[in-house]
């Protein structure tokens, strides 16, 4: 069981990189407020499917990556994605006998809590408030959710990552 | 954590933690490069000529007027010494990119290419060709970033160029609108109004183009005049910057060291001699 349990460590790897590369790639001006959180989904879908691997502490290590790299408060995605991932970790033998769009319901309700964590730390350091745009990216990541599912469920089952 | 960062204890691990992170965003930078550097070395030969003719003439044009300048300069500075007041006129500045990434929808702040290395500051004013784009709000090993003054939390201080009247022009969260709601409904200006950094507030040199007032609303029930205004900086099509150095800046630069001219283009070339008191 030891040497398994540390096979396909690389893929996680790659596919939280190739979320945040997702986070900042250029957008047009007109769409650029329904990016959703793909960083947030990985971790989501990482922790639901390995969770005896992948929790909050990894969670917290790549939020805290996001807050430098996209040059918000050190912490701010860093302790929203810890809440999430505590979340799944706690709920993953549930969601994960959800038929798909139940699922994708659940994750919504996920993205949003970790929107609305952003938004309070927002407003504690004294941003401006954002409007109702804020809330179209956890909406737009539930769209997404089974076509991530899918797709790291896939390579998941490839790479036989345990 | 969160307010630990507020009294700026963490930068050491915010800039230790950026270097993990700068490789991906050199990587989704890369394609924007490629493409560039694909069309330039593709581009014909006739084309180059062409390009190589018109920017001929643009420079010929500009150093006839900037020979102009630096007599008005010299004059402004005469006068400036006759009225024992000592603003300094002389900048340096230095060329840095802005990577091509998005950072938050929600903020206006862009990355930028050059870092503590060139010298650069925190609050160190950004320019384009055009006007006035933002400040340095955090300085990275690898690069930095860059708050623009249309992001909801920049304030600028500018003054009618027409007649000197001084407000203050906020960030709207669009990227063509500042707002300046601080002016009184009977304040002189007018629509096509230009503004220019009042050089209050120690951050922005004085003098360079903010922006042109494009819409005012004086609504009697109101105290305030409601003043919308457009950057004339051209703040999502540069993708090229200037950094600027400003008077006392550059004294400190040349005292901490006097061999760092990097890659100093200095603009204003003639007149770059400290001026005396």
């Amino acid at each position: 069981m030891t040497t398994t349990a540390r096979q396909g460590g690389l893929l996680i790897v790659i596919t939280i990189i190739a979320a945040m590369a997702l986070t900042i790639i250029p957008l047009p001006e007109s769409i650029e407020h329904f990016r959703p959180e793909w960083v947030a989904l990985v971790i989501i879908y990482w922790c639901m499917a390995l969770p005896q691997r992948i929790g909050v502490g990894r969670a917290w290590m790549t939020g805290l990556l996001l807050d430098v790299m996209t040059g918000s408060l050190l912490g701010q995605h860093a302790l929203s994605m810890t809440v999430v991932a505590f979340l799944v970790i706690n709920l993953y033998q549930r969601i994960r006998l959800f038929p798909l769009g139940q699922q994708a319901l659940v994750i919504w309700m996920m993205l949003n809590l970790y929107q609305l964590l952003l938004l309070w730390f927002d407003g504690i350091t004294g941003q401006p408030p954002k409007g109702l745009n804020f809330w179209w990216p956890p909406l737009i990541g539930m769209l997404f959710w089974p076509a991530v599912f899918l797709l790291l469920r896939g390579l998941r089952r490839k790479y036989k990552v345990q | 954590m969160t307010l630990d960062h507020r009294q700026q204890h963490m930068q050491s691990l915010r800039a230790g933690l950026s270097l993990l992170v700068a490789p991906i965003e050199y990587l989704v930078d890369l394609p924007v490069n490629l493409g560039r550097w694909v069309d330039e070395s593709l581009s014909s030969r006739q084309s180059l000529i062409e390009e190589n003719t018109r920017l001929h003439a643009q420079n010929l044009l500009m150093q006839a007027r900037s020979l102009k300048n630096a007599d008005l300069e010299t004059e402004n500075q005469r006068l400036r010494e006759l009225l024992g007041s000592s603003v300094k006129v002389a900048d340096r500045v230095l060329i840095a990119e802005i990577y091509k990434i998005d950072l938050d929808p929600f903020k206006h702040i862009v990355r930028l290419n050059k870092s503590a290395r060139h010298g650069i500051y925190l609050d160190q004013p950004l320019l384009d060709a055009h006007g006035v784009m933002g400040q340095i709000i955090e300085i990275m090993p690898l690069n930095s970033t860059a708050r623009l003054i249309t992001d909801p939390g920049h304030s600028i201080p500018v003054q009618v160029s027409r007649n000197g009247l001084r407000t203050i022009a906020l960030g709207s969260g669009k990227i063509n609108q500042l707002d300046l709601p601080y002016l009184p409904n009977n304040a002189d200006i007018e629509v096509g109004d230009l503004l220019v950094t009042s050089g209050l507030g120690g951050i922005y040199p004085h003098g360079y183009p903010v922006a042109k007032v494009t819409a005012i609303e004086r609504a009697p029930a109101l105290e305030f005049a409601r003043i919308k205004a457009e950057p004339t900086a051209h703040i999502n099509r540069s993708s090229e910057v200037l950094l600027v150095w400003s008077g006392d800046r550059i004294k400190m630069m040349q005292t901490q060291s006097p061999a760092t001219p990097a890659e100093s283009s200095s603009t204003g070339a003639p007149a770059t001699k400290g001026p005396t008191q």
